[in-house]
């Protein structure tokens, strides 16, 4: 029981350290969400929609994306970038590391989700006069947000949970700041835990957001 | 910019390079049997009749699924010790992974499980197999089949999370990438040449599993 009085003392006196580690967690996975989404929706629309050449890149992107690993990607923007004359902080190189690896998993999901739409529809808006961009936003994008948006969700914790790479090169967020407060009292144990913990807590709390999105979204039959 | 690019410098250490690909794939390989190990065992607890075996399954897969793997290594190698659970890099980092990959291929499992018609169960009691028999030759098999794709698509990601190992210094692909890169200043050539290995290695267990999967169905 002492031992565990004296964890609750070290976590009030690194209560500002773990608050702060847990503001950039949030800001890095924000960050990288809303511009991992951006490019995501223009890599799918290339997927789909795009002529010969321009599907080629998309594919060659997205193929190399999803099959280095985020570790691999975090490190070589931040390690390459700089070598060719490009300085981004740590912060900024992890963040453009994570949009790339979310906008491959978000094209994907985009691509499969407007794939999915039965080709009838596309006919039967063209037939009553619609143009492609109507087809588009009135027909195809409401069906194809509806489906994607419970795995979006989902993406969404995959990125809280990527967001723990930046620590090895230095990005002070929840994990890094946990390992220096362990490298202050050496109670790895505990504040391993503790950092576990409010992970857990945040995608936790996707999850079931996730849930209720794809009961909300479900189609009944 | 005026970057030129040397490889020279990489290719004299891609020995180097190649024996952390091997490490890679032997962590993954590992990693994956005992993961399913514990995916199948945990994937009937899920869908067996005693509740409480029933909550605790679901109780580990839920708290596995929402943790940062790199926390967990972290956790299983530093941590650990403390509670007198003391094992080297390698072992520490496949049992972590393990018990991560675990966690995922016990839903895999679920689905599988539930996807075969009760008339399959029905139909080996009725030739007068016991229960054990009938998961052993019914069931799994078949279950196992139906979820190969799955099967496949968590093999490369294993294989992608192997590059978290280098937290914890063990030497696999990542680790020599990074190793390299501080040694000959080759930066852009050395994380080029890493993708590029990671990349091809994925795309060659897609075709294997691929390969694997078409001469498994039946019919068709």
């Amino acid at each position: 029981m002492h031992e565990f009085s004296a964890f609750l003392d070290q976590v009030w006196l690194a209560r500002f350290v773990i608050l702060k580690g847990l503001g950039l967690t949030v800001s890095i996975s924000f960050a990288s969400i809303a511009a991992g989404s951006i490019l995501g929706v223009v890599l799918g629309l290339t997927l789909v929609y795009g002529n010969r050449f321009a599907r080629l890149i998309a594919r060659g992107y997205t193929d190399f994306v999803r099959g280095t690993p985020v570790l691999v990607l975090v490190l070589a923007s931040y390690y390459i970038l700089s070598t060719v004359g490009i300085n981004l902080d740590p912060f900024e190189a992890g963040v453009l590391a994570l949009s790339v690896f979310c906008s491959s998993h978000v094209g994907e999901i985009l691509r499969g989700a407007l794939q999915s739409i039965h080709k009838g529809q596309t006919e039967a808006a063209k037939a009553i006069g619609l143009t492609f961009s109507q087809t588009f936003a009135y027909v195809l994008w409401p069906q194809a947000l509806r489906q994607m948006l419970p795995t979006w969700v989902n993406t969404a914790a995959e990125m809280v949970k990527a967001s723990t790479l930046l620590s090895v090169i230095g990005v002070a967020e929840l994990l890094l700041r946990t390992q220096q407060i362990i490298s202050r009292n050496f109670m790895s144990l505990e504040f391993y835990f503790f950092a576990g913990f409010l992970y857990f807590v945040i995608n936790y709390g996707i999850e079931r957001f996730g849930k209720y999105v794809e009961r909300k979204t479900a189609i009944s039959s | 910019m005026g970057y030129t690019l040397n490889f020279s410098a990489v290719w004299r250490n891609f020995d180097q390079l190649l024996a952390g690909l091997l490490l890679s794939l032997e962590l993954a390989f590992v990693a994956l049997l005992i993961g399913a190990g514990i995916g199948l065992v945990v994937a009937f607890a899920l869908t067996g009749r005693n509740a409480w075996i029933r909550r605790l399954a679901a109780l580990y897969v839920t708290v596995i699924r929402n943790l940062p793997i790199l926390v967990l290594i972290l956790f299983a190698y530093f941590a650990l010790p403390q509670m007198g659970v003391r094992l080297d890099k390698i072992s520490s980092f496949i049992v972590t992974l393990a018990i991560y990959s675990g966690a995922y291929l016990a839903e895999v499992f679920r689905a599988g499980l539930l996807s075969i018609p009760v008339g399959l169960k029905e139909a080996g009691l009725a030739i007068g197999l016991t229960p054990g028999q009938i998961r052993r030759s019914i069931i799994i098999p078949l279950m196992l089949r139906n979820v190969l794709p799955s099967l496949s698509s968590t093999l490369i990601s294993l294989f992608k999370d192997t590059s978290l190992a280098a937290a914890i210094a063990v030497p696999e692909l990542t680790f020599e990438a990074r190793k390299i890169n501080v040694e000959t200043f080759r930066v852009v050539e050395t994380w080029l040449v890493a993708s590029g290995l990671y990349v091809a290695t994925c795309s060659i267990l897609a075709a294997l599993m691929r390969a694997i999967e078409r001469r498994l169905t039946i019919g068709r």
